[in-house]
């Protein structure tokens, strides 16, 4: 199959259309197959997106199962996926069935509902194989929409003033990305992703208005790219979006914002900021320590004083993001490899506590802490679940949460040890938290008098934790199959940048003669 | 059979733990006893048929990142088989006697709550990260397990899950042993930097280079050794609650007995001495890092003593003692005697859980009443209990013959062994003088709460003391077994870690051989009674289980200190025992007198220093406070404030649209957004084309 990738995308759109054209009424029978169809298309998609794992040569560091099209006014249609997406790819198509599955329940515009979903996935897959910047931009921001919809329409009471600040904040941050693709294109003549990743981007020390730019054009570009993906990770301090639009959006909704919409500003730190402009990133590489670091401990002192759950776990997912953005800048293997089984391992654990918040929102109609307590009395299943995946949250070696976190500070030790130590405090912060929210909610004598029928997991929702159990255990116990995935082309990515900032000479002795020259 | 003894109580657990409808309770309980007791008999054939050697197991890879490469493997030595003994015996008699204490709790709805199987799926799974921890052959998986007991220690002390004291102190334990742990993975993340791996072996052969390797670690260089050895004390803090790091060791004690007997006496919190002693070969090469660890390790046995005299609730006494003779151990590592560490580790491990069985015993058998004000005279009614918590005693308090060494109960031996180690460690100085203080303190307080609970007349709930009974016999036997331990323990094993420096090198796995000319002169400079230094250890550092360097000759000397120093502790035993008896059995009155009369002491006391309350207000309710600030000043204020000014002034306009764009208008809005990208797109390429 030479188009496997653009299967694996169009998919879900195709259900999409089926649905939008085809089912009719807005009766129970209608929506149950417009949940029916949307599962079946979600779950075919999985399906067929093991054949791009089983395909997927790890050995190979370059792009694989290329796609290369003309598309419309002369603009190209090219997908690839490479160590670095190929589970970004499989992390989508394996959160969306079970997002769907949690979505059973929902009574209003259903159709709308699933053609939103599904339009969704098949545009976070684009962003994760799109080989050409245009091609790139569109999946990046069309992304927006459903998201924008899905909070907007199902969302709870202050939906609409969540869903536009979600939008605002996205999208200004990507106006910049914009004219810095524009940039990269009127100096590198082309838009395709792999050759602008062997495009040396020019790095000469200049000045704009008497301000010295080391690195040039890339820290210029780099700053331009770190406006968007900053956002969309979300960094401190432009994270203030995310509880809001977690707290509003439905149970769904967050899940795949946190598990999958995410992870596109690490990806593109990875795809974009750190390969093309290598010298703007050793540049600004402390900056981002610093914002990563704040990160971690504003964001984890932040979530010990939240009374919400969702905006609880909104802010822990801002914490370990900030792990990220740590190992990815850290740019050495433990780092980058660890940054990547971090963004993978957040998406289940993070799409679980969300599922976890849902199960009982679902129940009480409340993400009050303070309306729960001692829910293992009556609960014991969903205490279980719970508290595994507050341990996982917490990087609890034996779960996939320990491993990136691990790597991640492994790295970063390597390049800067205040980072290092002032990260791992995170690791003391991040137990208050969870275990407070654990204590509040699941320990405790069952005493309120409203809690006294709540009723344990159903079936439906004990096979939708199954998978992330299964993954969340497995991945700590033996994540060696994803490492030796992403392992490959993370070293090449790391041996390119190390060449290119060495080949620039960043040591303040060039950069003060080069000035000098530049003054001339 | 190494991976049958790592894998039994883990088998265990999931079956207790998941498996138990199937199984029915009695099936899950016995089970997971019964795999417990096959690794337990295993454990004790390693011990006696694996030789001193090191072996190395590869199970299955773990975490390979680069130049990282981990797996899950086993290392067989020395160290690992004594752990192996200690961590499978006490775990399999708590799993026997669990079957007593656990049968009627009044903290469950009896027949309706399967808590029974909950509990021994824990106390197995405990076992397992234990195991875990102590048979790791890199720092990761040691880590693993470091972390899974913690997880295991978490649920045990919130076993009681609807007291909120209990929640309160497993999640204190958790968070408290999570600072420790920042500093063991700073540790690990050092020796990763400086080594390129965490494979134990990598690190001993290169620990001689990381004494000579300055590390910039914050704001200065350090040595890197040095730097490493501190870190990973740091650890050992958390997890032995040494002082600083020990606030969370008492409040487990909400946990039920079996567990604070397993976990938070013998096995889990002497984890960090046996990373010390694993260690051992950076450690020699830290002398400051050394000091240190002395140091905290002699305070905190002081410290924790002097609380333990005042405290009325029978767990507590023990878990200060407990917290104190920690303290011990860390002296001995601290000055160098890493087997003297392991040998008061491994006699403690039997007459501390013993005493924790005990005094669960006797709880059991006085309807779940702790407070020792209203025990008294129950020798009678309990009879095995008595004899078996006063063997723990003779133990603990070190009752033996004075200077033959190790004719005597195994704390006799070892704590002995101890004192004598730390005064020639510290030149006769702090740790000496403050562990035979402690000891006098111990001996003070076990005698004071044998008396308060088997002497004298009953007090308190005259029904509670009409129906005293005895335990049954299924917690009766693992009292029995354990008093063997702690009668024989310290003298079987007397000269395999407290003997001559061969005899101690060979039990490690270490070639010994003569020291130098110099060598011995100066010792006999040092102590003209020790003059005659026959071995030293050859071995490189890794290839025994522990590394003495051969300047390190203080296991030598501590066999010639002065005759009043081998008496003190004897006599500082003697003292403890008659204070204790004129104050309890003579003159009852007379302890509250003193009480009134110093009652600023006494407060301070009974207040564990005021430790709690300090921590409250210099950590937990800033922590607190200053979440809310950021929350609201921070993102509502500042950054929802000023950031996105613009945008906030742009949202309520929107807002103010959408109100009526909820009826379906939404979709026009959405499309507006695509024609606003398009428009970009072709804005792009036209302008870049043409370039």
């Amino acid at each position: 199959m030479s188009n496997l990738l653009s299967i694996v995308t169009f998919l879900p759109a195709l259900a999409a259309v089926i649905l939008a054209l085809f089912l009719r009424g807005g009766d129970e029978a209608a929506n149950r197959n417009a949940k029916w169809l949307a599962l079946i298309a979600t779950t075919a998609t999985f399906v067929i997106s093991l054949f791009i794992l089983f395909q997927f040569d790890p050995s190979d560091t370059g792009f694989q199962m290329v796609e290369d099209r003309e598309w419309l006014l002369g603009l190209k249609y090219k997908m690839g996926v490479d160590g670095i997406s190929v589970l970004f790819v499989m992390l989508t198509t394996f959160m969306m069935p079970l997002t769907i599955a949690a979505s059973w329940e929902v009574k209003t515009r259903v159709k709308e509902y699933m053609i939103a979903f599904l339009v969704l996935e098949t545009l976070m897959l684009g962003v994760f194989m799109a080989l050409d910047l245009v091609l790139f931009y569109l999946f990046f921001e069309a992304g927006l929409i459903p998201m924008f919809l899905i909070i907007g329409i199902w969302g709870g009471k202050e939906r609409i003033y969540a869903s536009f600040k979600f939008f605002l904040y996205t999208f200004l941050g990507s106006v910049l990305m914009l004219v810095a693709m524009v940039a990269m294109y009127s100096e590198a003549g082309t838009t395709d992703i792999e050759q602008l990743l062997t495009h040396n981007f020019a790095s000469e020390t200049f000045s704009v208005l008497g301000i010295q730019v080391i690195g040039g054009m890339q820290t210029m570009l780099f700053i331009a790219f770190f406006a968007s993906f900053a956002v969309k990770m979300p960094m401190w301090p432009v994270h203030t979006w995310l509880p809001d639009a977690h707290v509003q959006a439905p149970t769904a909704g967050s899940v795949v914002l946190a598990a999958i919409l995410l992870k596109m500003g690490g990806y593109g730190f990875l795809r974009f900021s750190l390969p093309m402009f290598p010298v703007g990133s050793d540049v600004m590489a402390n900056f981002v320590f610093t914002l990563s670091v704040v990160a971690i401990i504003y964001t984890s002192l932040v979530a010990l004083a939240q009374e919400d759950m969702k905006k609880l776990i909104a802010y822990s997912s801002v914490a370990h993001m900030g792990y990220v953005t740590m190992g990815i800048f850290a740019a050495n293997q433990q780092g980058i490899d660890g940054a990547i089984f971090q963004m993978i391992s957040h998406g289940f654990i993070s799409g679980a506590l969300f599922l976890c918040v849902g199960v009982i929102y679902d129940r009480m109609h409340t993400r009050e802490i303070d309306a729960y307590g001692g829910l293992v009395n009556r609960m014991p299943a969903y205490a279980t679940i719970f508290m595994l995946f507050t341990m996982a949250n917490v990087g609890l070696p034996g779960t996939s949460g320990f491993i990136g976190e691990f790597l991640t500070l492994m790295g970063i030790f390597q390049v800067n040890t205040w980072v290092a130590a002032g990260a791992t405090t995170g690791v003391i912060l991040s137990a208050a938290y969870a275990l407070w929210l654990y204590r509040r909610v699941v320990m405790g004598d069952l005493i309120k008098e409203s809690l006294k029928s709540i009723t344990d997991m159903t079936r439906r929702e004990k096979a939708i934790f199954a998978p992330l159990v299964i993954m969340t255990i497995w991945m700590g116990v033996y994540p060696a199959p994803i490492l030796d995935r992403i392992g490959p082309s993370v070293e090449a990515l790391v041996e390119h940048v190390d060449m290119a900032v060495a080949a620039a000479d960043l040591s303040p002795e060039t950069q003060v003669a080069e000035a000098a020259a530049a003054d001339e | 059979m190494e991976s049958i003894i790592l894998f039994a109580p883990l088998l265990g657990s999931l079956i207790a733990g998941f498996g138990w409808k199937l199984t029915g309770i009695r099936g899950a309980k016995w089970i997971s006893t019964g795999l417990l007791f096959l690794a337990c008999a295993f454990s004790w054939i390693v011990f006696f048929t694996h030789g001193p050697e090191t072996q190395h197991i590869e199970i299955a890879r773990w975490i390979s990142s680069g130049s990282l490469d981990t797996s899950w493997s086993i290392r067989l030595d020395r160290l690992t088989s004594i752990m192996l003994i200690v961590v499978t015996t006490v775990s399999a008699l708590v799993h026997l006697y669990s079957f007593g204490y656990m049968a009627h709790d009044e903290n469950f709805r009896e027949g309706e709550e399967s808590y029974q199987p909950r509990f021994f799926a824990y106390l197995s799974f405990f076992t397992f990260a234990m195991l875990m921890l102590v048979t790791s052959d890199n720092l990761v998986q040691m880590f693993f397990g470091w972390e899974g007991v913690g997880v295991a220690s978490y649920l045990l002390i919130g076993f009681y899950y609807r007291k909120p004291s209990a929640n309160a102190a497993a999640m204190k334990a958790f968070v408290v042993n999570r600072i420790g742990d920042f500093g063991f993975a700073l540790g690990i993340f050092a020796l990763f930097f400086l080594v390129d791996s965490i494979k134990l072996d990598d690190i001993f052969a290169a620990s001689p280079d990381l004494a000579e390797t300055q590390l910039t670690f914050l704001w200065r260089e350090w040595n890197a050794a040095e730097v490493v050895a501190v870190l990973l004390f740091v650890g050992a803090m958390g997890k032995s609650a040494q002082l600083i790091l020990h606030t969370w060791l008492p409040d487990a004690m909400e946990g039920p007995t079996p567990v604070s007997a397993l976990i938070h006496a013998a096995t889990m919190v002497t984890a960090g001495v046996f990373l010390v002693c694993r260690m051992s070969p950076i450690m020699e090469f830290a002398p400051n890092a050394t000091a240190f660890v002395t140091f905290l390790g002699a305070a905190t046995a002081f410290f924790a003593a002097t609380v333990g005299l005042v405290q009325n609730d029978i767990k507590r006494v023990i878990a200060y003692s407990t917290c104190s003779q920690l303290g011990y151990m860390f002296v001995a590592a601290g000055v160098g005697v890493y087997s003297v560490a392991m040998f008061h580790l491994f006699t403690h491990a039997f007459f501390k859980a013993m005493l924790f069985l005990g005094a669960g015993s006797v709880i059991h058998g006085m309807h779940h009443e702790q407070d020792m004000r209203n025990y008294g005279g129950l020798r009678k009614k309990m009879p095995y209990t008595f004899w078996a918590m006063l063997i723990g005693t003779l133990a603990i308090t070190g009752v033996g013959i004075p200077l033959t060494g190790w004719i005597g109960f195994a704390g006799f031996a070892s704590k002995d062994a101890v004192i004598e180690s730390a005064y020639v460690g510290s030149q006769g100085g702090f740790a000496f003088w403050a562990l035979v203080v402690a000891a006098l303190f111990t001996s003070f307080y076990s005698w004071r709460l044998m008396f308060l609970t088997f002497w004298g007349k009953p007090r308190g709930d005259k029904h509670t003391h009409e129906h005293a009974h005895e335990s049954p016999n299924v917690m009766l036997v693992p009292l029995g077994v354990l008093a063997l331990g702690a009668v024989f323990a310290g003298a079987i094993w007397y000269g395999s870690f407290f003997g001559k420096t061969n005899e101690v090198v060979k039990f490690f796995g270490g070639k010994y051989g003569e020291p130098t000319q110099e060598l011995v002169e100066a010792v006999a400079e040092r102590s003209p009674k020790a003059s005659e230094l026959h071995y030293v250890m050859e071995s490189a550092p890794g290839e025994a289980a522990i590394y003495i360097a051969p300047e390190n000759t203080v296991l030598h000397e501590a066999h010639y200190v002065p005759t009043w120093v081998k008496l003190s502790p004897f006599v500082a035993m003697l003292i403890g025992l008659g204070v204790a008896y004129w104050f309890y059995i003579v003159n009852p009155a007379l302890p509250r007198q003193l009480a009134e009369q110093q009652r600023p002491l006494y407060l301070f006391l009974l207040n564990k220093w005021y430790f709690d309350e300090i921590y409250d207000f210099l950590f937990v309710q800033p922590a607190k406070a200053l979440g809310r600030l950021l929350w609201k000043r921070g993102d509502r204020d500042v950054i929802d404030g000023s950031i996105n000014g613009v945008a906030m002034g742009i949202v309520p306009f929107f807002t103010r649209l959408a109100g009526r764009a909820q009826s379906g208008y939404i979709f026009t809005y959405a499309f507006a957004m695509v024609i606003g990208i398009a428009i970009f797109i072709t804005w792009m390429t036209i302008s870049g084309g043409a370039q």
